[in-house]
């Protein structure tokens, strides 16, 4: 058979150098993730010259940096392709432009970490301080990501003026606002890492503000999450609908959600500093209350996922209340891992209550039950549904097919990392619950009962880790034949339709200069106020420490 | 813009859900008291050692089964005076007072509710009572550098 690619090939050809980046990541990410399990779990010492903190650093990076971007954005990329249209000469080389300015980023930011230069994990808090070219390869990642984020405005905008009057398609649209996060959150890692620490670390300032500099990192922590969610979010709200053979519940409402998911990500960082001195808990808690909002966008989706699935159900013949259950297509992958991811997301949601709350946060606050729940969100809910992407995404932008082979390979994937990720996690949680630190190595501490309890837990975690570690490696493999032994052909790009039902979409929701305001209005008004505190009430600042992350 | 009936009955349970989570939360926060360590007190991070109370770092009783703990943190050391085991009876109540001479550091007394960021230039009290008699490790839990899982100190619950 010819391949048939389903957007145009130049473009295609962007998207994978993407995600040929994403996947190295997830190799060796994964790889470093094992190593942690193992020494944690006190049976097995790193070779000599091989720091726990180092591997930890690489795959925090790699995992929720490296992976994370490139895939979100050859994602974001194919879908604008193909939904608004092939890029012009020029889009498709600021596009390449980004990409490249991203690689070498990454390039730099590795080579110090390999070095032992930058041992100061992926949320690099000051006073630690690393090679000054780790921050400056880092901000290249940041910026060739903004490059890439005006391509996809400027596809959407020409978009809208070839069509005028007319409503924009859904997935160019979620392209559009999951970037315009991305852009929002990022001025705060812009500024502590340009104005703060970067003169710093070349020694151009002697000492660092850090409680500015967390907060300005937490403004751009959360939303982060976000950014990672929105991509699983297109996927969940439009291209799951279609690989079932049904519809989408509501345009009006998935879009609702994405310009609340905006609104109520970004001025809530406080939730994870709310054991910090130096932040009146007034703020503390207004943004508590501000991360709460949350709920109802969350509510929204859950709403709309279980909505579709029970229409194409009924229309297949289900009756009763969870009749639509059976007639779902479990045998396929590309819907049992974004499923899966869900179902793991409702987990992790009930967790993040927890994490975000005034008091119970004080139980949970860096303990392994936090590094339990974002591998339940970003590490299973999103990453599956990543996964469940690719199944599809990659043979059919390439002109090839998903064979009945590389999809059974794929559902034993899903469950791998599901198993996987039931022991690591759930083991991290109980862990969290009795205290045990996360970000640690191997540890009797002093030797206290209490600490003690801790070590079956983290055999449970090697367990699950290195399930998990067989399912990335799986992934990987699955990846390769996908992209370049898998035969040629033609493979659907599901792309939703609306329910004919489905309300009209009001055009406010295209009017991104008004979310941006409104936006921006809710940040001023939750970091005004403790932001001049911060500043007027500054202690003396704080120098540099080399020594203590190995470096001379 | 039209919502399904029983969407809107879900968004209705999920507002309701919100609006007493939120409130509970803020009751037991505003009038109740249980704030999180916010102490908004600041410190020269390089005069630790010569600034009352972290001059004299370590267990002093204020009242009946009360105490304080001053705690110096440093990598990868807890200073909390001439002994690394600190002794309270069953009961007590101790305040915890700390700040860093370095980077970051966590306070987390394990098996409790004590759990506080320690950040240069700023001191972070918390307060935990202790009713069941036991050994609780002190550990640092925020990452501060090659030593960090070696960083702690023993409080032990006498009867």
């Amino acid at each position: 058979m010819n391949p048939i690619a389903s957007i145009d090939p130049k473009d295609a050809k962007l998207t994978m150098a993407h995600f040929y980046v994403a996947f190295i990541s997830l190799f060796l990410g994964a790889t470093a993730g094992l190593l942690q399990v193992l020494v944690r779990s006190g049976k097995v010492t790193l070779p000599a010259g091989i720091q726990y903190y180092q591997v930890l650093t690489v795959h925090g990076v790699l995992l929720a940096l490296v992976l994370t971007t490139f895939f979100i954005i050859g994602f974001i990329f194919a879908t604008q392709s193909k939904t608004a249209g092939t890029y012009t000469d020029g889009e498709r080389r600021w596009g390449w432009i980004g990409y490249w300015m991203m690689t070498i980023g990454v390039a730099i930011a590795a080579t110090f970490i390999l070095l032992g230069e930058a041992s100061v994990l992926y949320t690099m808090y000051a006073p630690l301080m690393a090679h000054p070219l780790h921050y400056i390869g880092l901000t290249l990642v940041v910026v060739g990501s903004w490059v890439c984020g005006f391509v996809v405005f400027h596809r959407h905008y020409r978009w809208k003026k070839e069509n005028p009057g007319q409503v924009t398609p859904l997935l160019s649209y979620m392209g559009v606002m999951t970037m315009i996060l991305w852009l929002v959150a990022c001025l705060g890692l812009a500024t502590t890492v340009l104005v703060q620490i970067i003169p710093w670390s070349l020694g151009l300032v002697p000492t660092i503000d850090v409680l500015i500099s967390r907060t300005l990192f937490w403004y751009f922590g959360h939303p982060l999450v976000y950014f990672w969610l929105l991509p699983a979010y297109m996927a969940w709200y439009v291209i799951v609908p279609k690989v079932i053979g049904g519809k989408i519940f509501s345009d009006a409402l998935a879009r609702l959600s994405f310009v609340l998911f905006i609104l109520f990500s970004i001025p809530v960082g406080f939730h994870h500093q709310l054991l910090e001195p130096g932040i009146d808990p007034f703020w503390k808690y207004l943004q508590v209350v501000l991360t709460f909002l949350v709920v109802i966008p969350s509510l929204m989706t859950a709403f709309a996922l279980f909505a579709t699935f029970e229409m194409r159900g009924r229309e297949l013949g289900a009756t009763g209340l969870m009749g639509w259950w059976r007639k779902m297509p479990w045998k396929d992958a590309r819907f049992f891992a974004p499923f899966m991811g869900m179902v793991f997301f409702a987990a992790g949601g009930a967790g993040g209550l927890v994490n975000a709350s005034h008091q119970l946060n004080q139980v949970v606050h860096n303990t392994i039950w936090v590094t339990g729940h974002f591998h339940l969100t970003v590490g299973t809910a999103v990453a599956m549904t990543f996964f469940g992407v690719t199944f599809w995404l990659v043979p059919s932008i390439t002109g090839r097919k998903l064979t009945p082979k590389m999809n059974k390979l794929a559902l034993i994937q899903t469950w791998l990392w599901s198993i996987g990720m039931v022991f690591m996690s759930g083991s991290m949680h109980a862990a969290g619950l009795l205290g045990a630190p996360r970000r640690s190595a191997f540890s009797t501490y002093a030797g206290n009962s209490d600490t003690l309890a801790w070590l079956p837990y983290q055999i449970s975690q090697a367990v699950g880790g290195t399930i998990l570690f067989l399912g990335a490696m799986l992934m990987v493999y699955i990846f390769v034949n996908l992209a370049f032994y898998a035969p040629k052909g033609e493979e659907e790009f599901p792309v939703g339709e609306v329910h004919d039902k489905a309300e009209k979409v009001p055009m406010v929701f295209e009017n991104f200069k008004l979310w941006i305001a409104i936006t921006f209005a809710l940040v001023v008004f939750a970091y005004t106020i403790p932001f001049i505190d911060m500043i007027q009430n500054a202690p003396p600042g704080s120098p540099g420490w080399t020594t203590v992350i190995g470096r001379q | 813009m039209h919502l399904h009936k029983y969407e809107k009955i879900w968004l209705l349970f999920g507002i309701g859900a919100l609006l007493a989570f939120t409130i509970t939360i803020g009751v037991s926060a505003f009038y109740m008291g249980n704030q999180p360590p916010s102490c908004l007190v600041t410190v020269d991070p390089a005069n630790v050692d010569k600034t009352a109370p972290f001059d004299q770092p370590g267990l002093k009783q204020v009242g009946d089964k009360q105490y304080e703990l001053v705690v110096v943190a440093s990598a990868f050391n807890y200073d909390v005076g001439p002994n690394k085991v600190i002794q309270v009876p069953v009961g007590s109540t101790i305040n915890f007072i700390g700040t860093t001479k370095d980077v970051v550091h966590g306070f987390e007394v394990a098996g409790s509710n004590a759990n506080m960021m320690l950040e240069p230039g700023y001191i972070n009290t918390v307060e935990a009572t202790f009713n069941k008699p036991g050994k609780y490790t002190i550990v640092c839990n925020e990452y501060c550098g090659l030593g960090h899982h070696l960083m702690f100190a023993t409080l032990e619950v006498i009867e």
